[in-house]
C-alpha cells in the first residue's frame, strides 16, 4: 500500500469519527435536559464538526481528485464512511451520550495527545489545535460521569447499563490494519495499543471515582476499519445528507 | 502593484480596524487571528488562524478582511488559513483583556490555560467584570459561543461571560 493512499483513508478515519459524533451531538440541540446542558452539548458539536473538516479537507487535498470537504461529508455511501462503530451510537438518554462520549473523548484525548509528534504536518497542527478542545470535553463527561454514577440509586443503575451497553463498541477504536502499519513506520500515525494502555488508566480512574463497575471484556463488535457500520449510521447520515441530496449543489 | 501604494505597517492599521464579528469591543487583530502580512507585486498575502476549530466566525473573518482591503484600493487579496501554532488566548494583550472586562465578559485569566483532564485543573479565581468581587463561581464551562463559560457572582449575582483560556 502506497503512503499517500493510507494517509488518505487515515484523515477519513479521524475526520470521520468527529464528524458522526458531531453530528450526534448537534441531534441534542433544543433537547437537552436543561438550558446549560442543551448549550454544553452543541458546543460540543460545533468542536467536532470543526476538526472534522480539517480532517475531510486536509483527505480531499491528498487525494487530489478536487473533492472538498463537503462533497466528503455530503456525497459519501454509508459503506464509505471510516468512523468509530462508537460514534454512530445513538444519543439514547441523557446518561448513554455521557458514557458514550467519556470513552470516545478519552479515546480522541490520548490520540491527539500522541499525534502532535506526527511527521506529517497538518495531522501534527490539527493534533495540537484539537487538543485544546478535547481536553474540555473529556472533562466535561468525565464529570456528569461521576455526578451520575455516585448520584442517587436510579442514576447509578442507569449509567452502568450504559456502560455495560456501550463496551462492547470499545474494541473497535483501537484495531489497526496495514494502513496503520504503512504510516507508523513513516512516523505519521501512532500505535494503537500504545493509546489503548494509557486510554485504560482513565478510564478506570474515572469509573472507580464514579462507583461503578468496569465491565469485563467478552464480545468486541468490529468494523471501522471496513467501513462496516451498524444499522444506525444509515439513519443518521440519512438526515445529516438530506439537503445535499434533495438541493444537489445548494450553497449557502 | 500593491506595495508601490501600501506598506506592511499600513496593511496591519487597516486590519486593526476589523471588529471581531461577536465582540465587537476588540478587533481581530487585537484576537490575536492575523498571523501574518506578506506584500509581493501582485497581491497580499493574510494569514490567519482560528480560534476554535469550529468557530463559525472565520469565514465572516476572511470576508471582513476582503472587503475592507478592497475599500483601501487593494485588489488582490488572498487568505492563508493555518493551524500551527495553534491559537492561544496568551496572544491577547492587556489593552484588549481591559475592553473584554468594560464590555462585561471577564478576560482570560493569565496562564490559567485549560491543560488538565479528569478535576485535575486547580480552581481559578475569575474576578466579576462588573463589581470587581472574586466570590464568582463556574456555572457551565459552556457559553453563549465557543470561547466562553457562564459564571456567576456571587456577591452581586449578576450572571457573567468569561473568556475562555486555552
Ligand atoms: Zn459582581
Amino acid at each position: 500500500m502506497e503512503t499517500k493512499d493510507a494517509l488518505i483513508n487515515y484523515c477519513l478515519r479521524l475526520g470521520d469519527s468527529s464528524l458522526i459524533l458531531g453530528q450526534r451531538m448537534a441531534e441534542w440541540c433544543s433537547n437537552g435536559p436543561i438550558l446549560e446542558e442543551d448549550i454544553a452539548m452543541t458546543n460540543l458539536s460545533l468542536d467536532l464538526i470543526g476538526q472534522a473538516r480539517t480532517m475531510l479537507s486536509y483527505s480531499g487535498v491528498v487525494e487530489g481528485k478536487g473533492r472538498s470537504e463537503d462533497d466528503l461529508a455530503y456525497r459519501r455511501e454509508e459503506r464509505e464512511f471510516y468512523n468509530t462503530l462508537l460514534s454512530e451510537r445513538p444519543n439514547g438518554h441523557f446518561g448513554d451520550t455521557v458514557v458514550r462520549n467519556f470513552l470516545h473523548d478519552a479515546f480522541f484525548y490520548y490520540l491527539y495527545q500522541a499525534l502532535k509528534s506526527s511527521k506529517d504536518e497538518m495531522i501534527a497542527a490539527h493534533a495540537a489545535k484539537s487538543i485544546k478542545e478535547v481536553t474540555y470535553h473529556l472533562r466535561h463527561s468525565s464529570e456528569w460521569l461521576v455526578r451520575l454514577g455516585d448520584g442517587t440509586v436510579e442514576s447509578h443503575e442507569k449509567v452502568q447499563e450504559s456502560l455495560n451497553d456501550l463496551w462492547e463498541y470499545t474494541g473497535d477504536l483501537f484495531e489497526m490494519n496495514e494502513v496503520d502499519e504503512v504510516l507508523i513506520k513513516e512516523g505519521i500515525a501512532v500505535d494503537l495499543q500504545k493509546i489503548k494502555l494509557e486510554w485504560d488508566k482513565t478510564i478506570n480512574t474515572v469509573i472507580e471515582r464514579s462507583t461503578l463497575t468496569r465491565p469485563e471484556d467478552a464480545y468486541m463488535h468490529s468494523g471501522r476499519l471496513d467501513a462496516m457500520h451498524s444499522e444506525y449510521l444509515g439513519h443518521l447520515i440519512a438526515d445529516m445528507q438530506f439537503l445535499q441530496r434533495a438541493y444537489p449543489e445548494a450553497q449557502w | 502593484m500593491v506595495n508601490e501604494k501600501h506598506t506592511e505597517k499600513q496593511i496591519w492599521e487597516f486590519l486593526s480596524e476589523i471588529p471581531d464579528p461577536e465582540i465587537p469591543v476588540i478587533t481581530i487583530t487585537e484576537l490575536g487571528v492575523v498571523r501574518k502580512v506578506e506584500l509581493s507585486n501582485e497581491k497580499v498575502i493574510i494569514t490567519i488562524t482560528p480560534t476554535y476549530t469550529g468557530c463559525p466566525a472565520m469565514k465572516l473573518f476572511e470576508d471582513e478582511i476582503i472587503k475592507t482591503l478592497h475599500e483601501k484600493g487593494i485588489e488582490t487579496v488572498e487568505i492563508n488559513l493555518v493551524y500551527s501554532p495553534a491559537w492561544t488566548t496568551a496572544w491577547m494583550g492587556d489593552i484588549a483583556r481591559e475592553k473584554l472586562r468594560k464590555y462585561g465578559i471577564a478576560p482570560p485569566v493569565k496562564g490559567s490555560e485549560d491543560k488538565g483532564i479528569l478535576f485535575e485543573s486547580g480552581p481559578k479565581v475569575v474576578a466579576c467584570p462588573r463589581c470587581k468581587s472574586e466570590n464568582t463561581i463556574l456555572k457551565s464551562q459552556f457559553g453563549s459561543t465557543a470561547c466562553k463559560a457562564l459564571y456567576q457572582c456571587e456577591t452581586c449575582l449578576e450572571p457573567f461571560d468569561y473568556f475562555k483560556c486555552i
